[in-house]
């Protein structure tokens, strides 16, 4: 009898060693993969996300973690390149993480994306910019902390109809890749807003003259003008149709926004519209950010900093919110939960896409660019 | 009609700008058979010189009719000291060669001058003030063509006009066009050819130097590629107008000017560089010399 109860004595012993045992599980770190191109040609648009990545979790174990628990990362590289992207991503799932702060290439991001679906891991990517990955709906588990390419036309046609409230518009772009790109989306989104595109075309970039098109224009009775492409051609347009009196909004893409824009349009620049990243320089995080990375690092951060350390705060901060690493709970806060970053107050869309952050529209005013609010 | 007009004058003025350049282009092509692919390039730096010599002038607070006489001055002097030294060092060591190796000389000097004033000037777009009057009395008329357009239309004509006389009334004429016809010839009867090839290449880059002060006030900028890219048009006009013929290459550069006007208008300027093709073959396919080149009998 009494060896019986040293028994269960013993037993109950052992089995509370196993509750805290059990509890020691449950104070393991939390685990958040990092993902994108660490190496290659490409590694100066991965890197900075690592360090940011390091900055904010390191802040937040500074303080204790979350709910008692650490934070680790699991580093992995995908050089950009998809193939590559599905072994990381494999990796990473082997590895347990939570989620991931990744990838940054477009295509390499839709490779992995699938996996990490399948496996319910949230993916938050700082520069994937590729439309389809949220507005697809397909990847649930995938957001962004950068606006999509699509955005900056979805603004500029916005902007078109609702703050200028032009009702034809001529549509100009320089043939290239990335102009007529944006002249083919703004020309699409104007017309969903009921704007009529009068005319929709190519002119030669770096030719002295354009007077047959701004005649052509003029004939057109447009009362706006869009432009996309990059500023020299932009500082011609103006100063032609300047020339020949018209006075007509003149918009464009941020490839005009740039202060040579300005330096070599002169007067002309004036009261000239673009579209551009939103400016966050004088947010006091983004100062912040910047300067912890100065003294970690010893240099100033590379391409998408910003982006991937509001993505890893805002990643920390659902988990927080959410009191667990469950997927759903996850998600939900996303897409609920407000945070400060150094982008700005920001959250998330149902699809994925960064609420509080994105382009502006900007005017030329004074020989300087300011931001209309 | 008032369309019309409109894209006539815009193809007008168009025109004359690829004429200031293809002036200089045709003229040593007639002289000494050399298409100067670096003509493009004496363009560029002739602006670049009028734009630094004329910041320099308004820092010291000159009116502005002296820095435009001043600086054009100099960009002309620059360029022709540019035009002689290319002459001398990179193809006068290659005359009596193949044709072809002067040719590619030409393209390595075109090169050559672009990558100097990428590395010692920048490779960012300047901007280029205006130096050029504007007319009050054209206000009214400022939908059909602007006080630059008319100077650059005006400097055309003027230029043209001068350069057919030197050619066909002068002594120094007299000597190029019978350089242009036998160099041996003429080395045999006195004439010092090394002299008026020289003079040649003064003449054309000068030539270079007025039309890129002129082009880049229009422009409003300026960078070191814009040589390349006005010189092919230029050629293009210069062949139209049949190669080596002064008033043939103000004629090419006109039409060339409003085929592109006219496309653009009444098509699409998406085809602007077609028409311009298009033109062209179809002249030479009619008139294979350009339309007032003159034929040239092989001699055997």
């Amino acid at each position: 009898m009494k060896r019986r109860n040293m028994v269960l004595a013993v037993f109950a012993m052992v089995s509370l060693l196993a509750l805290f045992g059990t509890q020691s599980v449950f104070a393991a770190p939390i685990k958040i993969g990092v993902a994108g191109s660490h190496t290659g040609d490409l590694a100066s648009y991965g890197l900075p996300t690592v360090n940011a990545a390091k900055l904010v979790v390191k802040d937040i174990n500074d303080k204790g973690g979350i709910n008692g628990q650490k934070i680790e990362l699991v580093i992995e590289d995908d050089q950009c390149k998809p193939e590559l992207a599905t072994n990381a991503a494999a990796k990473l799932v082997s590895a347990k993480v939570v989620a991931v702060i990744g990838h940054i290439c477009s295509g390499a991001t839709k490779a992995a994306l699938g996996i990490y679906k399948d496996s319910k891991i949230v993916t938050i990517s700082p520069s994937a910019t590729n439309p389809p990955l949220t507005q697809s709906g397909e990847y649930p588990n995938f957001f962004r902390t950068i606006a999509p390419d699509d955005a900056q036309a979805k603004l500029a046609a916005n902007f078109l109809t609702k703050t200028l409230k032009l009702k034809k518009i001529a549509v100009l772009h320089d043939k290239g890749d990335y102009g007529k790109g944006f002249a083919e989306l703004v020309k699409q989104y104007a017309e969903e807003n009921g704007i009529q595109v009068a005319l929709f075309e190519g002119i030669n970039p770096g030719a002295p003259d354009y007077s047959a098109v701004i005649n052509k224009i003029s004939n057109a009775k447009v009362d706006g003008v869009v432009w996309g492409g990059y500023h020299p051609e932009a500082s011609k347009l103006v100063q032609q149709m300047k020339d020949k009196g018209m006075n007509i909004p003149f918009i464009s893409d941020d490839g005009v926004k740039d202060n040579t824009f300005i330096e070599v349009a002169g007067k002309y620049s004036e009261g000239v519209y673009a579209t551009g990243p939103t400016d966050t320089s004088t947010n006091p995080l983004a100062i912040k950010a910047i300067a912890d990375h100065k003294k970690e690092f010893g240099a100033e951060p590379g391409a998408f900093f910003l982006n991937a350390y509001a993505a890893t705060q805002a990643l920390l901060n659902a988990i927080a919110k959410a009191g667990s690493t469950d997927y759903n709970k996850i998600v939900a806060a996303l897409q609920s939960e407000y945070v400060d970053t150094p982008l700005g107050h920001i959250s998330f869309d149902k699809r994925g896409d960064i609420i509080g952050f994105g382009f502006s529209v900007f005017q030329v005013q004074n020989g300087k660019y300011v931001e209309l609010k | 009609m008032e369309y019309f007009l409109k894209l006539f004058l815009s193809g007008t003025a168009k025109g004359s700008i690829y004429a200031l350049i293809a002036l200089g282009y045709t003229m040593v092509y007639g002289i000494i058979q050399l298409i100067n692919f670096a003509h493009g390039e004496i363009y560029m730096i002739g602006g670049f010189t009028a734009l630094i010599f004329g910041g320099f002038f308004f820092s010291k607070g000159m009116p502005v009719g002296f820095v435009l006489l001043f600086s054009v001055l100099l960009s002309i002097i620059y360029a022709a000291a540019f035009g002689y030294t290319i002459e001398k060092i990179a193809y006068r060591p290659l005359r009596g060669k193949p044709r072809l190796s002067a040719l590619i000389s030409a393209i390595g000097v075109s090169m050559v001058l672009q990558n100097f004033v990428l590395l010692a000037q920048t490779e960012k777009f300047l901007s280029f003030p205006s130096y050029l009057p504007e007319f009050k009395w054209l206000q009214p008329y400022k939908e059909y063509i602007n006080s630059t357009q008319l100077i650059i239309l005006g400097v055309t004509a003027v230029i043209m006009v001068l350069l057919t006389f030197l050619i066909k009334f002068t002594r120094m004429g007299k000597a190029m066009r019978a350089t242009a016809q036998d160099m041996h010839m003429a080395q045999l009867v006195g004439v010092d050819i090394n002299q008026v090839i020289s003079v040649t290449f003064i003449l054309g880059s000068a030539l270079a130097a007025i039309g890129g002060v002129l082009i880049c006030s229009y422009m409003g900028q300026i960078n070191y590629y814009i040589g390349f890219i006005a010189g092919i048009k230029a050629f293009v006009a210069a062949v139209l107008g049949g190669i080596g013929s002064i008033p043939g290459a103000v004629l090419g550069s006109f039409v060339l000017g409003w085929t592109e006007s006219l496309g653009t208008g009444y098509i699409s300027s998406d085809y602007e560089d077609a028409f311009a093709f298009i033109i062209l073959i179809v002249i030479l396919l009619i008139k294979p010399e350009g339309i007032l080149g003159r034929t040239q009998r092989q001699k055997v």
